[in-house]
């Protein structure tokens, strides 16, 4: 009885911690997210206001004055969002044709030197685009790609490939080739074996490969600032600088840019997300 | 008409040789069943014949033509995989039709195909389910669906009821026949277990290493096996081996003390002070008074029992001749204590002699 008692109260308090460790950890999380979005919406006094000011109080001003003309506050939302949706869209669906077919290849063929390849790509991985961002710039301005929408877009393909490639070579691993070796003997080619069958099938896979591809594309800053000067191809986050002055830092239009990048990032994950979680059932083969 | 042949075919893998010349000509319609040890070749053997591995050397035909260089697509065949292989993605329907979606046939024709398919194999109430939603029973059914929706020249099989529970998988293997009675199809079929091999075929591969041992009807297999491998591999319990040596021209020593005549049908052909394997099946070692009547040659031995299996309708006793552990089996049985003598007669007509050095049988 007693023994009973205790063990079921260890385990209530085990329940207990386990929810306060994930609420803290969900809040160091959020509350900076959570900020941001409340600050966008705050008057710039009660922004600054030390010790902060917790009852919310609500305006428009900043996302009004975001959006008015330049010399009051405003920036060029529009185009700085279709820029960042230029470069992150075309350099995702570009990053994730090569990086899956280079899965592809690394999960079903054999080739002279596959390890070395592979560990070479994780390497480059491994160096921080900081890093490039001089030798790039150089290189860019001397080939005159600076400050344009393809010359962003070459280097976030370059920084998504080997993580797709590692990404989507897990996923084609785990699908038996007993897969494609049956489509093809119902008459498939190789290449619709792979369209019909193990692409469908992986389908959860090369979507979270998106995702990841798109949002380090979408919140890159660091090289975009380098590489990128006008407003014909600033992306959001460079422009978030906008609201640095020489003296002064507009926080709250700052905030405002910001929720309006983490909206569609949001959106966008929460759409996927579904993708991944409905992640196939390997019921086709043995259970 | 399907004939598939083989010859010369060899597989490499890098520089490992799995597979080496083998020569094979398969009747139209007939079931052919590849069997042997785990890693002899069967399935390496099977996947050139679908296309799926390069041949290294040699030639494949089906149906008169060379398909050496054909794409699997092209050479008008099914398979059933041993993990079945069923298109996760797709329902029980689509993954019978996909075969024909593929082909481009119209819809009327792949419904057709389809049901038809499924009413052989009782598959009616499944069509809308999805392979994840199907027992281990249910996805084989569906995977033979999938190889016959097609009307194939030939269909393969490799290992299909290996993850069957064994109920079940005695319950396909007749299902597997019936399908081969009904539609008539050529079937290769890859197998490393032998009651499988010698229920289902017409004519049983025996492989071992890369190369065939032994090819024939599951009953010439059984009565005149080859060698050692082959009357040990096929039967269950597998053939009693007893070390000996031929003394004179008409007695083999069994090493311990024991001494048999030669077997009529390796008279004459053994010598004097030969090393030999004296091999004899269980239901030829049967105690006195439990035995098959039967005319012909027989040795009376007695001997020990050390364990027995009893199945029922017989009773396998296990006993020891020249320190080779033997079984036979007692028909009738009564109970019998380990450590009990009894009486046994051996048939001698149906023992079998082989050549101690290169296991291979002498035979007349
Ligand atoms: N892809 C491969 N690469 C290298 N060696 C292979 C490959 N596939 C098979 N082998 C080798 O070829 C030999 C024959 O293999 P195979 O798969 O044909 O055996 P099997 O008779 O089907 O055996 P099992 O009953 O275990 O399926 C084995 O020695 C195996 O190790
Ligand atoms: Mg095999």
């Amino acid at each position: 009885m007693d023994r009973n008692l205790t063990h079921r109260n260890r385990k209530r308090a085990l329940k207990a911690l386990h929810f306060i460790a994930l609420f803290l950890t969900m809040a160091i999380i959020c509350i900076p997210g959570l900020w941001i979005v409340l600050n966008s919406f705050r008057p710039t006094v009660e922004i600054m206001a030390k010790p902060p000011v917790w009852t919310p109080s609500f305006t428009l001003d900043h996302y009004r004055a975001m959006f008015g003309g330049t010399g009051e506050g405003g920036v060029p939302v529009f185009s700085y969002f279709r820029n960042s949706l230029i470069v992150s869209v075309v350099s995702t669906l570009i990053a994730i044709l090569i990086g899956m077919s280079g899965g592809y290849a690394f999960a079903r063929y054999r080739f002279k030197g596959k390890a070395g390849y592979f560990v070479g790509l994780m390497l480059f991985r491994a160096v921080p685009g900081v890093a490039l961002s001089l030798p790039l710039f150089i290189v860019f301005a001397k080939v005159g790609i600076i400050d344009t929408h393809f010359g962003l877009i070459l280097v976030y393909v370059a920084m998504n490939v080997p993580f797709t490639i590692w990404l989507t070579d897990g996923f084609f691993r785990q699908i038996p080739k007993e897969l494609h070796e049956a489509a093809e003997i119902d008459g498939c080619t190789r290449w619709q074996a792979f369209w019909r069958v193990e692409f469908p099938v992986a389908r959860s896979g090369v979507a979270s490969a998106a995702i990841f591809a798109f949002l380090t594309s979408w919140n890159e800053f660091a090289l975009a600032s380098q590489l990128t000067r006008s407003v014909g191809s600033k992306t959001m986050p460079v422009g978030l600088l906008d609201f640095t002055a020489e003296f002064t830092i507009n926080w709250g239009g700052m905030c405002a840019l910001a929720v309006l990048m983490i909206v569609p990032a949001l959106v966008l994950t929460f759409i996927v997300q579904k993708h991944l979680i409905a992640g196939l059932t390997f019921g086709g083969v043995k259970g | 008409m399907t004939e598939v042949t083989l010859s010369n075919v060899v597989k490499y893998y890098g520089k490992h040789r799995a597979v080496h010349g083998i020569n094979l000509a398969i009747n139209d319609g007939e079931f052919v069943v590849l069997v042997g040890p785990s890693g002899c070749g069967k399935s390496t053997t099977l996947r050139m014949i679908a296309g799926l591995e390069d041949i290294s050397d040699g030639e494949v035909t089906i149906a008169g033509r060379v398909v050496n260089d054909l794409p699997p697509r092209e050479r008008n065949i099914s398979m059933v995989f041993q993990n079945y292989a069923l298109y996760p993605h797709m329902t029980v329907r689509e993954n019978l039709g996909f075969s024909l979606v593929i082909a481009k046939a119209d819809e009327a024709a792949i419904a057709k195909a389809v049901d038809e398919a499924a009413e052989i194999l009782g598959l009616n109430e499944l069509m809308d389910r999805k392979p994840a939603e199907l027992s281990g029973g249910q996805r084989q059914r569906v995977a033979m669906g999938r190889a016959i929706v097609r009307h194939p020249d030939v269909f393969l099989f490799d290992e299909p009821l290996s993850n069957l529970d064994a109920k079940l998988r005695t319950q396909m293997r007749v299902e597997i026949k019936k399908l081969h009675q009904r539609v008539g199809n050529t079937i290769i079929y890859v197998t490393h277990d032998q009651v499988e091999a010698m229920t289902l075929a017409d004519r049983i591969v025996l492989m071992q290493d890369g190369h065939i041992v032994q090819v024939g009807t599951p009953l010439e297999l059984f009565n005149k096996p080859n060698n050692t491998f082959v009357a040990t591999f096929i039967g269950s319990p597998p053939m009693n081996l007893v070390d000996g040596k031929v003394v004179g021209a008409e007695t083999i020593e069994l090493y311990g003390g024991l001494s048999v005549p030669v077997p009529a049908a390796a008279r004459g052909l053994i010598s004097d002070g030969q090393h030999v394997k004296f091999g004899f099946r269980a239901d030829n070692l049967m105690p006195v008074g439990h035995s098959v009547q039967e005319e012909g040659e027989k040795a009376d031995l007695e001997l020990k029992v050390t364990l027995t299996e009893p199945l029922g309708t017989e009773t396998v006793l296990f006993t020891e001749i020249a320190g080779n552990e033997v079984q036979a089996k007692m028909l009738n049985p009564r109970p019998v204590r380990p450590g009990e003598v009894l009486k046994f007669q051996l048939m001698l007509d149906k023992c079998h002699v082989f050549d101690a050095a290169s296991a291979e049988a002498i035979r007349g």
